[in-house]
């Protein structure tokens, strides 16, 4: 029997790992964008375990909604992307270091 | 269950921005760059239509429409005033730089309109699914904004830090509000608040989920320790989008951190109270000290915001309608100094000169003493010098949290307060103490001329006369 909790520890371990992708990554910006994606899933996996335990469909309304801004968050991330490697040539978390202090 | 058709004269200030915003869309695409002054004026007409529309609602009761998602409330209308009133100041100023750097084009219009319409569907959310929805269509817009000069690196970068950390705020606030939900069975915040009331203060989810919503939160205002984005966006966006993010989005995340932590989670007071202690401490120490070591202006600015976000969250931890109210003066009028602190900035920012150094600000008396007292006066303000208006918002602020007994938090804040004042005091020593190192004419239109002088005046105004301002926080607050 599967348990509510154990959904929880799921989504807990997927938001984990998402968070720890943005900031341990130090090699590539599209891997940011992954990590992001993951972290929205994460939250989603918690609305849908909670919605079914809670025989209530307001949160699997919110996951329709989270899944469409998710996709035009990863297309605003892309276009700035591009932007970026049009400028610098690169697109190594890295190199993102000309301002500091 | 029977469908209702919802109130929609309730959101006819944000059914006119929509549509207006989408007629701009339009219209934009069949006239040539000769007139694209056509867009600027739809965008003002639109905001000031928007204002006068919210003006009409303002009275009466709080209404609640759209299955309890979206209230209407006089804190609601005042802050959407401010946010509009703040939007059309801030593209006021940009026209020129705007034009100057071949960035005067209609999209700028657009994203800023719909980033306004993001704020006002937040400042009014009855529910945590608005709120969501809000915050994301400003965040997606000032994205987009940020990295809105295409030939820079810097914009680009900038952008690009933005959006990667203002999504992990959106995926903390996410992950807490899918907790909120779970521990209380609605996503409406007039029901969660009955249902935290039952319940002993303990539950392990509830308070899990609070924590991630106060992280968000903090995200979004640019509180200690989750500022790292907020200096390299002042500083690598055109000076035009630094004044927009850095003016009207904090009105709308002062609404965010009230719909969710007083109007939802008002019951969990005590806990949030505490974070909220150590995030304003961090952030009033921590902004001020690094503020002191910029040479960038912009850069300088932006941690003059954190430390003013540090003195915001002193009146919401008090946690009282006094507290609130002063919370709410102190954001509308750091708003108005912001707007009059950048106005100046993009001001002396002539074609092909970006005056973001402090060295700019060097001797700018003998080259246009009016603009030096205008900056004058915003600086003395922000440094909390009576009798400008940034002195009695501070005032109101720490008598609301010596109030609730919080006596040493006052005392820290006006320690801190002090040793800011050492930054704007320095800005106004280059104007009136140092030779100009340049002689370059500054110039600009009359109307920013005039708007600019009734900016900093407004400051002063204010300073003399604060009961009408404070009276309205005051009474929005209820």
């Amino acid at each position: 029997m599967i348990t509510l909790a154990d959904y929880l520890v799921l989504s807990a371990i997927l938001f984990c790992l998402s968070v720890a992708g943005i900031f341990i990554n130090r090699k590539n910006v599209l891997i940011l964008l992954m990590s992001i994606e993951l972290m929205l899933l994460a939250v989603n996996f918690n609305f849908i375990a909670f919605a079914r335990y809670l025989d209530d469909t307001a949160g699997e309304v919110f996951v329709f909604f989270v899944l469409t801004v998710a996709a035009a968050e990863a297309a605003i991330g892309l276009a700035i992307l591009v932007v970026l490697f049009r400028n610098r040539g690169t697109i190594n978390v890295t190199d993102l270091d000309t301002m500091k202090g | 269950m029977d469908f209702q058709v919802p109130d929609f004269s309730l959101v006819l200030p944000e059914l006119f921005l929509l549509g207006m915003a989408c007629l701009l869309l339009l219209v934009d695409v069949f006239i040539d760059d000769a007139h694209r002054r056509v867009s600027f004026r739809i965008a003002q007409g639109t905001l000031l239509g928007t204002a006068l529309l919210t003006y009409m609602q303002m009275g009466g009761p709080e209404q609640i429409g759209f299955s309890g998602t979206f209230v209407r409330d006089d804190m609601g209308s005042v802050l959407k005033i401010a946010v509009l009133l703040a939007t059309a100041t801030g593209f006021l100023y940009a026209r020129d730089y705007l034009r100057d750097r071949n960035l005067f084009r209609g999209e700028y219009y657009v994203l800023g309109l719909f980033a306004v319409l993001g704020m006002m569907v937040m400042v009014s959310a009855g529910s945590l699914l608005t709120i969501y929805l809000g915050l994301e269509l400003l965040s997606l817009c000032l994205y987009a904004l940020v990295a809105f000069d295409r030939e820079s690196g810097t914009s680009a970068e900038s952008a690009m830090k933005y959006f990667v950390l203002g999504a992990l705020a959106s995926g903390m606030l996410l992950y807490g509000i899918s907790m909120i939900y779970g521990a209380t069975g609605s996503i409406d915040l007039e029901t969660i608040r009955a249902a935290i009331g039952e319940r002993d203060a303990g539950n392990l989810v509830l308070v899990f989920g609070l924590v991630f919503l106060v992280v968000g939160v903090a995200f979004k205002l640019g509180a200690v320790p989750f500022h790292m984005w907020i200096p390299d966006v002042y500083q690598g966006a055109p000076t035009s989008v630094t004044l927009f993010v850095g003016s009207a989005p904090k009105l709308a995340a002062f609404a965010l951190a009230m719909r969710l932590l007083v109007d939802g989670l008002e019951n969990l007071q005590a806990d949030w109270q505490q974070m909220l202690i150590v995030l304003s401490v961090l952030s009033m120490g921590l902004g001020n000290l690094l503020a002191i070591a910029q040479t960038n202006i912009k850069r300088m600015l932006a941690y003059s915001t954190i430390a003013n976000v540090g003195f915001l969250l002193l009146g919401l931890l008090a946690g009282t309608p006094e507290g609130y109210a002063a919370a709410m003066f102190y954001t509308i009028t750091y708003v108005i100094m912001v707007c009059g602190a950048f106005g100046v900035v993009i001001y002396l920012s002539q074609a092909g000169i970006e005056a973001d150094s402090l060295d700019d600000f060097k001797g700018l008396n003998k080259r246009n003493p009016w603009l030096a007292v205008l900056m004058l006066l915003v600086m003395f303000s922000t440094a909390g010098i009576p009798p400008l208006v940034g002195f009695y918002a501070k005032l109101a602020v720490l008598k609301a949290i010596i109030d609730v007994g919080l006596v040493w938090l006052a005392v820290a804040a006006v320690v801190f307060s002090i040793i800011g004042a050492f930054y704007y005091l320095r800005i106004v020593k280059l104007m009136y103490f140092d030779d100009p190192t340049s002689d370059a004419e500054i110039e600009g239109s009359l109307d920013t001329r005039v708007v600019l002088s009734a900016n900093g005046l407004a400051v002063a105004v204010l300073g003399i006369l604060p009961g009408w301002l404070l009276g309205i926080c005051a009474a929005a607050i209820g």
